[in-house]
């Protein structure tokens, strides 16, 4: 499997669903090393409070706040055996839909989507997290890249879905 | 010490020992609601999430649905959400700020001071009628320790600060990082499940002999991010030497001196070198405020704080508010806020969220493995009837007052406590 490769002047989208596809893939199968490749150099990574969404990082407690540092020492944490919340890994399946480009400004692209990521792990019971992805990605030459990413949860409170141990 | 009790307290022999029975039985947990929870002070919020007059939050507390609001006259007040009429909650919001609130079933109206103001067809009831003694029951106690409001559902219990006994010290360590003496309750809310017992959450937020295993990952990152996490002692666990504490009436502490970064006011790699000067200014206000050893100890001390049952205020990494109440035997919800100074500027407010999530929450770096830990726990105690019992005995061959963080002096301050109120057997 290789990341997508865009072949148009314009990016439509097809070739962002064929990318959002391939990310899906490599998240699910715990290839997070090729996942970090699809990140721009200043990638970041928001999951904001249930009952915030639209809220500011910087002046409202998120679920996660990474800038491209922490978010490389996350991947290092959730593939090290001694991360207990991810160990065993969890099983997931992410659905992805209702995909839209939302702005196009030079080679960036705003992407909305819609997700339903099931996580399933041993002795515990079926997860389902529902909600939306917001993206910023980055035309760099033939392929697209990850500058932000940010996923909204649809559930009132986190819940029964208790925590975000791997990458939403 | 009676063969019948849930915990084996036997200072002689150093050995301290929990029923594990006490973590999966429904009928404990039940006698939990009465003699723990409906006697004693428990924390519903924080005055500044009720700022301005008419702002309300709706909540559970002990099962009970509160809303807790500002009245117009400016007083924080506590009712029972549940309409005089047929008993529907009255204000279905989450917050908001309300003159008025409501019923929606048949459109009783209540004012913020809890009065009855208006019923739809008045004239259809009897003389004796009195909308005077149907306004909405306030809580039977609602007492606040500068600005941390906790309610009673025990109209006898004792003045909160007599009950706060020496939590109060560590509350004020907290609230002296403001200028002005004014925390406030930052906007967004961690409201997770955790599938295991409420006391095995007491625990872990004050349990610090299970960082280096549980937390590994953590401490790797805090290295990897260029903090030293050396022990700077031979035979500490930990890189600096913490204490245990009893602070009286079952609440207890962690207080360690700080190794990595605090918002107030240490700074650690991760805050960037441009906040250096930032920081600096920090600590000087604060010891032209408090002098410099009350400075000292403020800023440079990390606090794990238990208020006996279920309030944990951690002050370390960031400061956080964090509540549970049990659903089940072996299932908990979990709140947690993020807490800091009024005074705070846009980068000083951002750098401590930012520093909240390097250890704290379902996202964090920390929390997950904590979580972890506990559901394992529960599973694990699916075996209690063979294997009976658990050991909390660390440290007991040292003097109550020289506990270490890493002991487990403080955790059995909270079972001592637990024990009384529960009664001595089963």
């Amino acid at each position: 499997m290789s990341a997508p490769q865009l072949t148009g002047a314009r990016v439509s989208r097809a070739d962002v669903e064929d990318f959002l596809y391939y990310e899906a893939e490599l998240l699910d199968s715990w290839q997070l090393d090729a996942w970090l490749g699809l990140l721009t150099e200043d990638a970041c990574y928001y999951v904001p409070p249930n009952d915030k969404p639209d809220a500011d990082h910087r002046d409202t407690l998120f679920l996660v706040a990474d800038n491209i540092a922490r978010l490389r020492e996350r991947v290092k944490r959730i593939k090290d055996p001694n991360c207990h919340a991810e160990q065993p890994r969890s099983r997931t399946r992410r659905m992805i839909s209702n995909v839209r480009i939302t702005s196009t400004s030079g080679d960036t692209i705003g992407v909305a989507a819609n997700f339903v990521v099931y996580r399933f792990r041993r002795g515990e019971a079926a997860r389902d997290y529902v909600g939306s992805y917001r993206y910023m990605l980055k035309r760099q030459g033939d392929s697209l890249k990850i500058a932000e990413r940010r996923v909204l949860l649809a559930a009132e409170e986190l819940g029964a879905l208790g925590l975000i141990s791997f990458i939403l | 010490m009676s063969d019948a009790s849930y915990v084996l307290d036997d200072r002689e022999r150093m050995s301290f020992s929990l029923d594990r029975e006490v973590f999966v039985s429904p009928e404990v947990l039940e006698r939990e609601r009465r003699a723990v929870f409906d006697k004693c002070w428990i924390y519903v919020g924080h005055g500044s999430e009720v700022a301005e007059p008419g702002d309300f939050r709706t909540r559970d507390i002990a099962d009970r649905p509160i809303l807790f609001c500002r009245d117009r006259a400016g007083e924080v007040r506590a009712f029972l959400n549940s309409c005089r009429h047929r008993g529907a909650l009255t204000c279905t919001k989450r917050e908001g700020n309300a003159r008025l609130f409501q019923c929606m079933y048949h459109g009783w109206v209540y004012d913020t001071e809890g009065k009855l103001r208006t019923v739809p067809g008045e004239d259809a009831y009897g003389p004796h009628f009195d909308k005077e003694k149907l306004g909405l029951v306030a809580v039977p106690r609602l007492a606040h320790y500068r600005d941390f409001f906790f309610l009673s559902f025990d109209p006898a219990v004792e003045d909160l600060e007599t009950y706060l006994a020496g939590a109060k010290d560590y509350l004020d360590l907290v609230t002296e990082q403001s200028p002005s003496g004014r925390m406030q309750v930052i906007s967004g809310t961690q409201e997770y499940e955790i599938a295991a017992n409420w006391k095995l959450l007491v625990e872990n937020s004050v349990d610090d002999y299970h960082l280096p295993t549980a937390h590994l990952t953590w401490l790797n990152y805090m290295k990897n991010s260029g903090v030293d996490m050396k022990p700077r002692e031979t035979g500490l666990l930990l890189p600096t030497k913490g204490a245990g504490k009893d602070l009286g009436n079952g609440h207890l502490a962690t207080d360690n001196p700080n190794y990595r970064g605090r918002p107030v006011a240490g700074w650690m790699p991760i805050y960037g070198e441009d906040a250096k000067p930032d920081m600096a200014a920090l600590r000087e206000e604060l010891v032209a405020r408090l002098g410099q050893a009350r400075a000292t100890r403020v800023a440079d001390t990390n606090r794990n704080l238990v208020v006996f049952p279920n309030l944990v205020v951690n002050d370390g990494s960031s400061v956080t508010i964090r509540t549970f109440f049990p659903t089940d035997a072996g299932h908990m919800k979990v709140t947690a806020w993020a807490l800091g100074p009024v005074e705070e500027s846009a980068a000083q407010r951002a750098r401590r969220l930012d520093s909240f999530l390097t250890f704290y929450g379902p996202g964090g770096f920390a929390t997950p493995d904590d979580v972890a830990a506990l559901e394992l726990v529960q599973r694990g105690l699916g075996a209690w009837r063979e294997v009976r019992w658990s050991d909390s005995s660390r440290g007991m061959n040292r003097p109550d007052d020289e506990q270490l963080n890493t002991d487990e002096g403080h955790l059995r301050v909270f079972w001592r406590r637990w024990s009384g109120l529960m009664g001595a057997g089963r």
